[in-house]
């Protein structure tokens, strides 16, 4: 498989009243093509600001930090996508090789324009088809991300759809342009746990179908586990565990990855306490010193933890943590 | 827990006129005749989809949605309120002793006000306590039990975390001294690391202060830990209802066995296995003939299309609405 985008010591900060704070710091990661990779971590951890990053999306008050790179390799091209400045570049990456579905379908369609309207525009923006052709087209996605009466749905507003119906008309509408890569922020988050398992399945459907790379970020590791190749687990902008779906969550080495594990309510043994992870996320604005995930943790050594950052160490071929308890292995290849 | 029997529920109904017109008398039913019995002392859970009448009901029990037909009656020992009629000053008793704790603690707290002033407003407005002095021990009181600091008492909400602000919420909610709580999807809105410490939380509150949840949420598993007792709805219906494990260890109806198998497994190598529920929920305002899952049930017979069943209780707590469970409980058996 090819790379498909990389993503080299992202480092991230938005300027505010408070002073400079840090969202993103030193992230690290690529994605072939084809593949799904899923972002988890508590909310705060920087996890859509990494996303949105990948489309310059976030706020005009971000600072990318200089070291940051982000490569994309489109048609035989590769893209340095923090290079680009103006608009008219950017449809390179936005709307072009990149799209994104929201978390909330409500929010992100215009209320007062029909989703066909909607669909269409986009398409006369980003490609060179036709009117008669860009609505074509969006029938004929809608239709396949399971939409019943397309035809006629593409004459409606947001809000005669269900919750389901929207999330798939976000879907139909993102991958009407036949981008290279999809960012799904957290798109099931805002469903019933029916309607989720409908949405993944069809996610997995289009995955094999158009053969794009997907960055899915949520909160939830049974979705993970249900849908990625790969995942990397994200806590106060820092990539702390990367690696293959089975090996992380069979496998975990991160404490903060056993932490969110053992948090989640199982069904095979309900008397099982509930273990939470300890103490809230820290502020983006009193960063912990050493490791940023010491003031919660359980496997705390001592003082290295306070006072060192944790190299990334890898486990082995793709599966790499950083924390200190795994000093012993081999260091950053 | 024991055997009395707090918040009784008889036939209740919650409809809304929505007819245009004089002439027009369109109700609709958004929980439509459900009965259910909550014990003293216990914690107990209502799922279902988005539309299926949980937070409708919930709120009916705290008065707070109209009562159309049916009853409701709360006894907690010292008083007995019948919901249904409920007024005046027995009305303003009944709001000290059952209380809403909502979904979203990002929207539940005003951010103009401190976490004293918003923990205090219930004392103030129903006049529980005569000095400030007496406010402020209560108030201190109640945060300790909900492991707040007392110097977060001086600061606003914008200042706390998603768990820290649904803790504000609880001792809000707890400060007078209520019975029964209804606690609407409580946890929905935060991560997964903190969303088991305040179970924990609510769950150390029931012991110390002996209260009784109704625990709505959508999410079994969550469900499954924190409830002894489970009732299941759809579409303004009650379809099951039975203590915790005997629900998760055999689900009678169809659509509490689809909402299992919905949830996403944790097993990377379990993926695809899971029986999908096929379409959506159907509009309360439309509502199918016969039993009201048939449109998406995978066993349903001709007989589930015309002819509505009704919540039958085999005798082992284990109350169930479904045409075939007998039959698809046998050919399990079998199987």
């Amino acid at each position: 498989m090819t790379t498909l985008i990389d993503v080299e010591n992202l480092t991230l900060s938005f300027r505010t009243d408070e002073g400079l704070v840090t969202a993103v710091e030193d992230v690290s990661f690529s994605l072939k093509k084809g593949e799904v990779m899923g972002l988890v971590g508590e909310s705060g951890s920087g996890k859509s600001v990494t996303a949105k990053a990948l489309m310059q999306l976030n706020a005009g008050n971000a600072v990318y930090d200089p070291k940051s790179k982000i490569t994309l390799h489109a048609e035989g091209r590769e893209v340095d996508v923090l290079s680009l400045k103006k608009a008219a570049e950017l449809k390179i990456v936005r709307g072009g090789a990149i799209s994104m579905i929201f978390q909330e379908p409500m929010a992100s369609f215009a209320p007062a324009i029909t989703i066909g309207n909607q669909m269409v525009e986009q398409l006369l923006i980003h490609t060179d088809m036709t009117k008669a052709k860009a609505k074509e087209v969006s029938i004929e996605m809608l239709d396949r991300v399971g939409i019943s009466d397309p035809s006629k749905r593409f004459d409606q507003y947001v809000f005669e759809l269900s919750g389901g119906m929207r999330q798939r008309a976000m879907i139909a509408m993102a991958l009407s342009t036949n981008p290279k890569l999809l960012i799904a922020d957290e798109p099931t988050t805002a469903l019933d746990v029916t309607i989720q398992a409908q949405v993944i399945d069809l996610m997995k459907d289009l995955v094999n179908e158009f053969h794009m790379g997907i960055i899915f970020i949520t909160h939830d590791l049974g979705v993970i586990a249900q849908t990625a190749d790969k995942v990397c687990v994200m806590y106060l902008g820092r990539i702390v565990e990367e690696g293959p779906v089975r090996e992380v969550i069979r496998n975990p080495k991160h404490p903060y990855t056993r932490g969110l594990i053992a948090a989640l309510p199982r069904f095979d043994d309900l008397d099982a306490p509930l273990t939470p992870v300890p103490g809230d996320i820290p502020s983006p604005l009193e960063r912990p010193t050493g490791c940023v995930f010491h003031t919660r943790c359980r496997e705390i050594i001592g003082d290295v933890c306070k006072r060192d950052l944790p190299e990334n160490r890898w486990v082995d071929q793709s599966h790499r943590v950083a924390c200190h308890l795994h000093a012993k292995t081999e260091a950053v290849r | 827990m024991s055997d009395e029997i707090l918040i009784s529920a008889k036939d209740l109904t919650v409809g809304y006129n929505i007819g245009k017109g004089f002439f027009d008398r369109t109700v609709l039913k958004a929980v439509n005749e459900v009965s259910v019995e909550i014990k003293r002392g216990s914690f107990f859970g209502l799922v279902g989809e988005s539309g299926s009448g949980k937070t409708t009901l919930g709120r009916a029990l705290l008065k707070a949605a109209p009562i159309t037909g049916g009853h409701a009656t709360f006894t907690d020992g010292e008083v007995t309120y019948d919901l249904a009629t409920v007024s005046g000053d027995e009305l303003k008793d009944y709001r000290k002793r059952a209380q809403l704790i909502f979904q979203d603690p990002y929207a539940a707290l005003s951010p103009r006000m401190t976490v004293r002033d918003i923990v205090a407003e219930p004392l103030e407005v129903m006049g529980l306590t005569k000095t400030r002095e007496e406010t402020d021990a209560r108030v201190r009181e109640i945060a300790a039990k909900c492991r707040l600091n007392l110097e977060h008492l001086r600061r606003f909400p914008h200042a706390f975390s998603g768990g820290q602000r649904q803790r504000i919420s609880i001792a809000r909610a707890l400060v007078s001294g209520p019975k029964f709580i209804v606690a609407d999807e409580s946890v929905a809105a935060l991560d997964v690391s903190i969303q088991a410490d305040v179970l924990n939380l609510l769950k150390q509150l029931q012991k110390d202060l002996g209260l009784t949840f109704l625990f709505i949420s959508h999410d079994l598993s969550v469900v499954a830990h924190t409830c002894d007792h489970v009732a299941v709805m759809y579409l303004g219906r009650l379809v099951e209802s039975a203590p915790t494990r005997q629900l998760f260890a055999a689900p009678r109806h169809p659509y509490t066995k689809a909402l299992f198998s919905a949830i996403p497994s944790l097993d990377p190598d379990d993926r695809g296995r899971a029986q999908k529920l096929v379409g959506e929920i159907p509009s309360p305002l439309n509502q199918p003939s016969g039993c009201k899952f048939h449109t998406r049930c995978p066993n349903a017979i001709d007989k589930c299309r015309t002819t509505e069943p009704t919540l039958e209780n085999p005798g082992d707590g284990h109350a169930v609405s479904c045409h075939r469970w007998r039959e698809l409980l046998e050919a399990a058996i079998t199987a």
